[in-house]
């Protein structure tokens, strides 16, 4: 019995309650909101260490064993990905205080952020499948009125989009769900992985498993990534830093979990059907990320982009490669975070979203224009940057296991990456300054902050990649041997 | 029995289908309304249909029914309310901000 | 024109009380019979939603004055409480815990934590359904 392990999901769910009493006193709601942010880290932080002195833990609620009760399972991976889940979170609230407007936060916008935490925590955390469709569920609920907030005609259109394709999927996850438990009769994640190891993964539990991975990659943009681009420009830059650094990863979450841990005995067909789907991701999102003059929709594609490198990792399946993209997954949130608030930033101080019309910010604002240089090169993987040990350590993997295509086009999609962000860099701060010093929107400190912060974060976590690496290395070590997993749910007596 | 709900179920999807596939709002949300309800149909057959003592209560019976794919439903049938009336409401609001509920005419970004 | 509702307005004011006590009535058979806390909570609603259609907004505001949104957090915070109060007894989260009580009028009576939770539920569901009404009719 560990109840600290409900703490990352119970902290934000009470925050968002309790928020929503606060609703008039905005001052209070902002103190209280990064006070629960901070408490979330330290236990995230806490439980991480725990994990690598006892083991994988386990909570069983209500005291019900498993396989029959529903039970929260922290490993580290899925522990540093709730920890970077807190720490971004806790930094895009910070620009949220002088960027989203007295009318969002009176209309509950913090309470709706924290229950979107909840629920990622909560898919991050549980060790029951029809869990992960509830905590999905939680999470989608609170981005579909984060992405209406406001009322923009933009937003509502772009947002019946977004939601229809959700519905649909989350409906299409529990006909897997359904199919799965009348097979094999339990959905217990490690329970489901011992009955599927005894009884062997036949065609009926492949074609099963592609249901899941259908409906993971329609949550995640891997291929199934139409939708993406439309609705993660259309809400406020917080809110789509939130969506473009969250979402999608909780979706490739699922994705890890369910094809290392139960679908693992076929890789001939979904691992190689998830080797394909990336590929096509990364060369489709090259395409839409050098086509468009659209600031918001090359930082959109950026993210369909990196589904598709971290997915690689996940379709050669060595050991070396899911080090890398965990590395990658990590990195990815704060990056994506630090790109979209750069992109929503230039698109409040010059009024346009169009690359064309944008020319020479680096006179006006050096800081801005320096932070998209590193955000740029730290994407492009250059080290020391954040960016460069997950894409070694996923090339590494992919010449271990020989895909060299997949290898090519991973490498060849960081090119395409780094060529979009130059011409909006080339475009947008160097030429000829055509705002003069006078009538320039002045940049706040509020909004400066938090993205020197996360500049801070991807160098840091550059340089310091040694200190992540024996998480890292049990996170990967964990997923790769289901055993480990297992023995640690399905033992009662712990 | 199963064969039989399976077939309903199958006739719930090929009307959900049709549904989410037209071009007015209203009647892509009911699609997903149908959808959801067909899904849960589908639980509960794979639960089995059969009559029996409540499980957890009673040690003595014939035969106990499967009590978990009813706590499913249960469960999904709330989320399906809270995501319709969600949807519905929104579909409201958007037509009163743009005066159709016709999907053709909502198209997103007119710039690229 | 101004619509007659005497008939529907004098029903109401009867029919109202009948669904809150079915209401009720179905939510504390919940704990051994088909009922609860959700299903409870959809029946209450339906009389609130009843009364706010036969009467309009401000008449039915003036006798309710509550702010469903509220309800609607505090039954959560009720459920989320039950689980935490478990954490707070040392046992696992959400555990709950019943057993039987002398009371005055009803004799021996089970009274369990599940309760306090259902209660919760059944909160949150006329807080949400109720917001959900008032939002689309308030701007017509």
């Amino acid at each position: 019995m560990n109840n600290i392990l409900v703490m990352p999901m119970i902290i934000p769910l009470l925050t968002g309650i309790l928020l929503v009493f606060l609703r008039p006193y905005v001052l209070v709601q902002r103190v209280f909101s990064l006070v629960s942010i901070a408490a979330t880290v330290a236990v995230s932080v806490t439980i991480l260490n725990l994990i690598q002195s006892d083991g994988i833990l386990r909570l069983d609620f209500g005291g019900w064993l498993p396989p029959y009760g529903i039970s929260f399972v922290a490993d580290s991976f899925s522990m540093l990905l709730v920890l970077t889940t807190a720490i971004v979170t806790g930094i895009l609230l910070i620009y949220a205080f002088s960027s989203i407007g007295r009318a969002h936060e009176n209309m509950f916008f913090y309470p709706f952020v924290f229950f979107l935490i909840a629920g990622v925590n909560g898919s991050f955390l549980t060790g029951d499948l029809f869990n992960l469709f509830v905590c999905f569920e939680v999470m989608l609920l609170s981005s579909y009125v984060l992405i209406t907030l406001g009322g923009r005609k933009v937003q509502l259109v772009e947002s019946i989009k977004y939601i229809a394709i959700n519905v649909l999927s989350s409906w299409f996850f529990l006909v897997g769900i359904a199919y799965l438990y009348g097979t094999v009769g339990t959905l217990n994640m490690a329970h489901l992985s011992v009955r599927i190891a005894e009884v062997g993964q036949g065609s009926l539990l492949t074609v099963i498993s592609i249901i899941f991975l259908i409906v993971f990659s329609l949550k995640s943009g891997l291929l199934l990534y139409f939708w993406l681009p439309g609705s993660y420009s259309a809400p406020p830059t917080v809110v789509a830093a939130l969506f473009g650094a969250l979402l999608t990863k909780v979706g490739i979450y699922a994705m890890f979990r369910v094809f290392t841990l139960i679908f693992y005995h076929e890789p001939g067909v979904t691992h190689l059907m998830i080797g394909i789907m990336a590929a096509i991701t990364m060369i489709g999102g090259s395409i839409g990320a050098i086509a468009y003059n659209d600031i918001r929709k090359i930082v959109s594609y950026n993210v369909v982009i990196a589904v598709g490198f971290i997915l690689v990792g996940l379709a050669v399946s060595t050991e070396v490669a899911i080090q890398g993209s965990i590395y990658y997954l990590i990195h990815d949130m704060i990056i994506k975070a630090l790109l979209f608030l750069i992109a929503g930033t230039m698109i409040y101080l010059t009024g346009t979203a169009r690359i064309q019309n944008m020319s020479g910010l680096i006179r006006n604002y050096p800081l801005l224009g320096w932070l998209f240089f590193i955000t740029m090169l730290s994407l492009a993987g250059i080290p020391p940057l954040s960016g460069f040990i997950g894409k070694v350590y996923v090339g590494q993997g992919a010449i271990e296991a020989g895909a060299f295509v997949l290898l090519a086009i991973a490498f060849l999609s960081s090119i395409f990456v780094l060529y979009s962000l130059l011409r909006i860099f080339l475009n947008c701060f160097w030429g000829e300054t055509i705002i003069n010093e006078d009538d320039d929107v002045p940049l706040k400190k509020g909004m400066l902050i938090p993205m020197v912060l996360f500049g801070i974060l991807t160098i840091a976590l550059g340089v310091g990649a040694e200190g992540l690496a024996p998480y890292v290395t049990d996170a990967a070590h964990t997923l790769m041997n289901p055993k480990i997993y297992i023995d640690a749910v399905l033992n009662s007596d712990s | 029995m199963e064969t039989l709900i399976t077939i309903l179920v199958g006739v719930l999807v090929t009307v959900a289908v049709y549904l989410l596939l037209s071009k007015s709002l209203v009647r892509v949300i009911l699609g997903t309304a149908i959808l959801s309800h067909a899904v849960h149909l589908l639980l509960m057959t794979m639960g089995r249909l059969k009559k029996g003592a409540v499980p957890l209560l009673g040690e003595n019976a014939e035969s106990y029914t499967d009590a978990l794919p009813q706590a499913l439903i249960l469960t999904a049938i709330v989320i399906s309310f809270a995501v319709t009336s969600f949807l519905l409401v929104l579909a409201y609001r958007t037509y009163k901000e743009t005066g159709s509920d016709n999907l053709d005419a909502l198209r997103g970004f007119k710039d690229e | 024109m101004k619509i007659n509702d005497v008939i529907l307005q004098t029903v109401t004011k009867i029919v109202v009380f009948i669904i809150l006590t079915f209401g009720v009535e179905l939510f504390l058979s919940g704990h051994y019979n088909p009922g609860g806390g959700f299903i409870g909570g959809l029946v209450l609603s339906s009389a609130f939603v009843l009364l706010y259609l036969v009467f309009d907004i401000e008449t039915v505001h003036k006798g309710i004055p509550f702010d469903f949104k509220k309800v609607a957090a505090f039954g959560v915070l009720l459920a989320v409480g039950t689980g935490l109060g478990s954490v707070l007894f040392g046992a696992s989260f959400l555990t709950q815990t019943a057993s039987y009580f002398n009371l005055p009028v009803f004799g021996a009576t089970e009274l369990s934590t599940v309760m306090l939770f259902e209660a919760g539920v059944a909160l949150t569901v006329v807080g949400v359904v109720v917001t959900i009404i008032l939002s689309i009719s308030e701007d017509v």
